[in-house]
């Protein structure tokens, strides 16, 4: 260190106190700023899951995940005679259900085909074009992502809102999540282990089959979980392609509804009111659940 | 030069004028002859970069891993040509071992061992396998070890125990050959000298090919030794020979430790 900076100290410490001098005071106010900040980022989450549990509780019964939602009317005079409203979001929840097992069938595996490529290949310009193709697919907004699926399926095939074009959207949307963690958690495999199976007469279809894919397998389950966590609450893309459903469906060329959009139309709704905050409550839940399970998985996986 | 001495085993391998080259004219390997003998481990020496481990590898085709590489000369396992062979048939019948111990972290021990004909849909009744596995264990001396916890996964094993793991994996294909590629670098000496034994013993019944940067290890259990440098397989002797009198000046200084 530089003399005249050890003599500025030792001047500074003779005239101030000791606390407010030099690096000490200089590291604890910046902890003391850390902590600050984290605490109010930390106290945000807190509120949201707080309020809704507050606001969203008392609707929440075994009836609001077997009946489907209460026409306008009903609610309205069950408010009115100060009970809760009635029936349930069951065609929400399964409709949620259906369309993001229907967009999971159809990205997990072009997802995890297309991250093996870039994997094999990662030092080939297609695969770097491929790599960035996938950014911006990301950054596609959900709604265009939603018009363009509306002018494919919803017009050309399907002839009308469906369970179909919905789940194409949300699949849209999945895609690069689960082509990008495919790609990173196989990259986490080292070399040695591919070179193992190679060195024992493996066909190489199985050495990705039976060593990469099992060995990333924790990896793989993440991504693909965040994938799902990150379009359950998709709104945007359902309007323009699934719009919406008062009765629980199954049939994937008929419209279908789901949890954000039902939220959507109760807050159009001025006697449906109590309903959003419960179903927001569930939505979050949900996420929440389902982002607690893949960082259990990947802890797992590191220990 | 390249013909060793010892004419009492006969030969398995025969490298003929073998050149590999990375990208278009920078050879990692030229104009390598050479033959192997059977039931014997010969040991490659030289130092970082020579193309001891491309040598290796040629020899079952991990080589053609890498990217841009091209291939010249021919080497013959047992009078076949092994580039007219496919891969995964040669794969089996010339087994690898790695510098790093890598067993499938997703597989039990009892699967590490018989992971060979798993992974090519090979099936084998209960016996069979039960028989392989504990023939193979008991080979590289570690059944007694893991016995108990076959089904346990194996990378809960010591660093040794999983390149004893390995060769056990190596040999359940029952190979000809059996290429280590610095076997014990990543080991503690009480793990090496574990693997060292277990090598010695393994050469009555199989041939080894052993690359090493370890000259005293070379000397120590190989019966035959290669000196190779920039490519160039410059001596090809009986260990004891090349170690006591070698002939070629640059052997001389890699072995003194003049380079390397």
């Amino acid at each position: 260190m530089d003399q005249t900076n050890i003599l500025i100290e030792k001047k500074a410490a003779e005239i101030l106190p000791d606390y407010f001098t030099g690096r000490k005071f200089k590291d604890r106010s910046f902890l003391i700023a850390i902590i600050f900040f984290s605490l109010i980022t930390i106290s945000f989450v807190f509120l949201i899951i707080g309020s809704l549990v507050l606001r969203g509780y008392h609707q929440i019964n075994w009836a609001f995940f077997t009946e489907t939602a209460p026409d306008t009317f009903t609610a309205m005079m069950a408010k009115t005679s100060g009970q809760i409203i009635p029936g349930g979001i069951a065609n929400g929840i399964t409709g949620s259900l259906y369309l993001v097992a229907l967009a999971s069938l159809i990205a997990i595996p072009f997802g995890v085909l297309i991250g093996v490529y870039l994997y094999e290949n990662s030092e080939k310009r297609y695969a770097s074009v491929i790599r960035d193709i996938t950014d911006v697919l990301q950054g596609v907004p959900s709604i265009v992502v939603g018009l363009i699926v509306y002018l494919w399926v919803v017009v050309h095939i399907t002839h009308g809102y469906s369970t179909l074009a919905g789940s194409v959207a949300l699949a849209l949307m999945m895609l690069p999540l689960i082509i990008r963690s495919t790609e990173e958690s196989l990259k986490m495999i080292p070399d040695t282990l591919k070179e193992a199976a190679i060195a024992l007469g493996t066909p190489y279809y199985k050495v990705i089959l039976r060593v990469l894919i099992p060995t990333s397998f924790t990896g793989l389950i993440t991504g693909i979980l965040l994938a799902i966590s990150r379009i359950l609450g998709e709104t945007a893309p359902l309007m323009l392609t699934t719009l919406g459903n008062p009765a629980i469906n199954w049939n994937v060329t008929k419209p279908v509804s789901a949890v954000p959009l039902l939220i959507w139309q109760f807050y159009n709704d001025p006697n449906m009111v109590d309903l959003i905050w419960s179903s927001t409550l569930f939505l979050m839940g949900f996420v929440l659940i389902l982002n607690l399970l893949s960082k259990w998985i990947a802890a797992k996986r590191n220990s | 030069m390249n013909e060793t001495n010892d004419t009492t085993k006969p030969s398995i391998l025969s490298i003929e004028g073998l050149s590999i080259a990375y990208d278009k004219d920078k050879f990692a390997v030229k104009d390598v002859t050479a033959t192997i003998k059977k039931n014997a481990i010969t040991a490659i020496m030289g130092p970082s970069g020579c193309g001891k481990t491309t040598l290796l590898r040629a020899i079952n085709r991990m080589h053609e891993l890498y990217p841009n590489i091209s291939t010249q000369g021919k080497i013959k396992l047992n009078d076949e040509n092994i580039y007219e062979m496919s891969t995964i048939k040669l794969r089996r019948r010339v087994g690898m071992v790695f510098q790093r111990p890598n067993p499938f972290p997703t597989l039990s021990i009892y699967e590490n061992v018989i992971a060979g004909y798993k992974l090519n849909g090979i099936h084998l009744k209960r016996s069979e396998r039960d028989e392989i596995v504990e023939t193979s264990l008991r080979n590289v001396t570690l059944w007694d070890e893991v016995k108990a916890s076959l089904h346990k996964k194996g990378t809960f094993l010591s660093g040794g125990q999983q390149q004893r793991l390995c060769i056990a994996r190596a040999l359940a294909f029952k190979p000809d050959v059996i290429l280590l590629d610095e076997p014990t670098s990543a080991l503690d000496p009480v793990a090496t000298a574990k693997v060292e034994d277990l090598l010695v013993e393994l050469k009555k019944q199989y041939t080894i090919v052993l690359v090493t940067h370890n000259m005293s290890q070379a000397a120590r259990i190989s019966d035959n030794s290669m000196f190779m440098y920039l490519g160039e397989l410059i001596e090809y002797e009986n260990t004891k020979t090349i170690f006591t009198n070698p002939k070629d000046p640059r052997t001389e200084g890699y072995l003194t430790g003049k380079f390397g």
